[in-house]
């Protein structure tokens, strides 16, 4: 049943049959099946629990604990979830074949349970198996699945089976074993020093991958999940570079003379949209990476930037000051049909396509202040989700349930900071980085 | 015979700031030719360096919020520049555009590119040879003035005429 495995790749596979939770019936009396809809409401969390996960031997005796840590860590974040502290529990788990005793847990009101194993495979891979039960209705969500990574990646095991867990009970996507590339600041604001950077969605494992000693701005990660595109002044003058986060190599993006900034990958990773000034107009260009070919998309004598595809790339939203004032517009791929989009007051920038494609992510300045916002694509349904002297630059999460963006403090001092907020309002956290931190760019979830 | 014609002309242009400044004084406007007394009266400066451009000619210009438009203050100082460039013509500059923190960094970059050619344009108009001449945006990456209120935001809005060889703003 298991696959080979290479180095860095993860199997996933039911390795503990078990009956699909689609083919349960659901009883007439009692609490409903453990399911959430994550919606604009004001929600309870769910309290779960999650004992330690079992070490089968030695070797995997250091990372039954952090697994189970992170992977908990992670669903605390969203706010949906809440862990019954371990202290509470009542039951042992002596092993994850075993039926859990469904009534200890309905006594310390844990109404999810999360139970795993940790062991170590012949070739020394880090091996977790899980499983998850609706404790009040004493039955398993989905069934068994199996991880295997190198032990060295045992944080990306936790995320995994965070998504898991996430995804059986919201009905979601994955996001949690995903990272961000971000802009790590330091020195004083009138001489930044900017460094472009990678993380693990949670903050940790932060890797600087240039060296501060050129100004470097907004990274954007590729669908392919290793590339990097950002701005660099290099040369003297802003041009974007295509970075290997792997290797480190990296090229101009363009031979484009002037000026280069603002690049977005289209989803399937073969083309960069990007703006270009020339002769002090900035317009939006498309490269083609396989064939290096560029189309110019608009020809206005208007300020058109931050372009960004629709999830199947046949449409861009960018925004433009052509009506007068800094708003967001659509147009088709190619730079046809182009439509206004935003209407209300103030000025809009840095609109973002959710990967579900009916929504948009947006920058939003009106009455001194910034916020994140997100629109139906038509424009319609305008929601202000953050408010600040500065918040700026939206990206979505994978699965496009969760925003993250940066938010700057005012005065000589003023610092930015990695936020992140869900796309109904609520959770708004600061993600934990080293120092403070701008531009952040949401990567797809890991497939290596 | 040289150094005479150079003596005068910076004689004769330093009247005509003098003339400007009184104008721009009246106008309300500190922009142009800012610092012409900071020199101090015992210390000279040879009129074709960088000190004196920056002290006594005025490297920078302002604009209004979201605005790339010259006003007379900031027409007057380039005026002095494009004097000056005609005067010492292999010195070569570029331009810097910049913006106030108060606009998103692509759109910053973008008015920043837009302010840069606005000088640009108005320089060559005034005969200085556009090759001599180069822009570059950095949007809201390198403020002077650091508070987050109009007064700091005002001088942050600014083109910079960077004398090629010198230091940055």
């Amino acid at each position: 049943m298991m696959k080979p495995i290479a180095a860095l790749a993860f199997a996933l596979c039911a390795a503990l049959a078990a009956p699909s939770s689609m083919a349960q019936t659901t009883p007439a009396d009692g609490p409903g099946p453990l399911r959430i809809v994550i919606d604009q409401g004001v929600r309870e969390p769910v309290p779960f629990a999650a004992p330690q996960f079992i070490a089968l031997d030695d070797a995997a005796l250091e990372f039954a604990d952090p697994i189970t840590r992170v992977m908990v860590s992670n669903l605390v974040s969203t706010g949906l979830f809440r862990e019954v502290p371990r202290e509470a529990h009542i039951s042992q788990v002596g092993s994850i074949s075993a039926p859990p005793a469904f009534a200890d847990w309905q006594a310390i009101n844990a109404q999810g349970l999360i139970v795993g194993e940790a062991s170590t495979t012949a070739d020394g891979l880090l091996q977790v198996d899980f499983r998850l039960f609706d404790v009040f209705m004493q039955r398993e969500i989905g069934d068994g699945v199996r991880f295997t990574a190198p032990p060295q990646d045992w944080r990306r095991i936790a995320h995994k089976v965070a998504d898991e867990v996430y995804g059986r009970l919201t009905g979601e996507g994955p996001y949690f074993d995903s990272r961000i590339a971000f802009v790590s600041e330091s020195g004083p604001k009138d001489a930044r020093v900017k460094r472009i950077s990678i993380m693990d969605q949670d903050g940790a494992n932060v890797r600087n991958l240039t060296g501060g000693a050129e100004l470097v701005l907004a990274p954007r990660w590729s669908p392919n999940g290793r590339d990097i595109l950002y701005t660099s002044y290099t040369d003297g003058v802003p041009r974007i570079y295509l970075l290997d986060a792997d290797t480190g190599t990296r090229e101009r993006l363009d031979s484009l003379p002037g000026m280069t900034f603002a690049p977005r990958w289209s989803p399937d990773g073969s083309r960069v949209i990007f703006s270009a000034a020339q002769n002090g107009n900035t317009d939006l260009y498309v490269t083609d990476l396989a064939t290096r070919q560029r189309l110019r998309l608009t020809r206005s004598p208007a300020i058109d930037t931050a372009g960004s595809f629709s999830p199947d790339g046949s449409e861009i939203v960018f925004e433009s000051d052509r009506g007068g004032s800094q708003q967001i517009y659509t147009m088709n791929a190619d730079g046809t049909n182009v439509q206004r989009v935003s209407f209300g007051q103030g000025r809009y920038g840095t609109p973002v396509w959710s990967p579900r494609g009916d929504k948009f992510a947006f920058t939003k300045m009106v009455g001194g202040r910034f916020h994140i916002g997100v629109m139906d694509r038509d424009g319609t349904n305008e929601r202000l989700l953050t408010a600040s002297f500065l918040d700026e630059g939206p990206t979505w999460s994978p699965n496009g349930r969760v925003l993250m963006f940066f938010r700057e403090t005012p005065g000589p001092l003023g610092a930015a900071s990695v936020v992140s907020v869900d796309v109904t309002g609520q959770n708004l956290k600061y993600v934990n980085t080293p120092g403070p931190a701008s531009d952040p760019s949401w990567s797809p979830v890991r497939q290596d | 015979m040289t150094q005479l014609m150079t003596r005068l002309a910076a004689v004769a242009l330093l009247a005509v700031m003098a003339a400007c400044t009184t104008t721009a004084d009246t106008a309300g406007s500190g922009a142009a030719a800012p610092g012409a007394g900071n020199t101090g009266p015992n210390v000279t400066v040879e009129e074709n360096t960088e000190a004196f451009f920056i002290a006594n000619v005025g490297d920078k210009v302002f604009f209004d919020t979201d605005s790339s438009s010259l006003d007379i203050a900031s027409q007057t100082t380039l005026t002095f520049q494009a004097d000056w460039l005609l005067r010492y013509p292999d010195r070569t500059v570029i331009i810097e555009g910049h913006a106030d923190e108060r606009g998103t960094r692509e759109y910053n970059l973008a008015l920043g590119a837009r302010r840069a050619q606005a000088t640009f344009d108005f320089l060559v108009g005034l005969g200085v040879d556009p090759s001599r001449l180069t822009t570059v945006t950095y949007g809201k990456e390198r403020p002077v003035s650091l508070c987050s209120n109009e007064t700091c935001w005002s001088q942050n809005r600014r083109t910079v005429s960077v004398l090629a060889g010198g230091f940055n703003s």
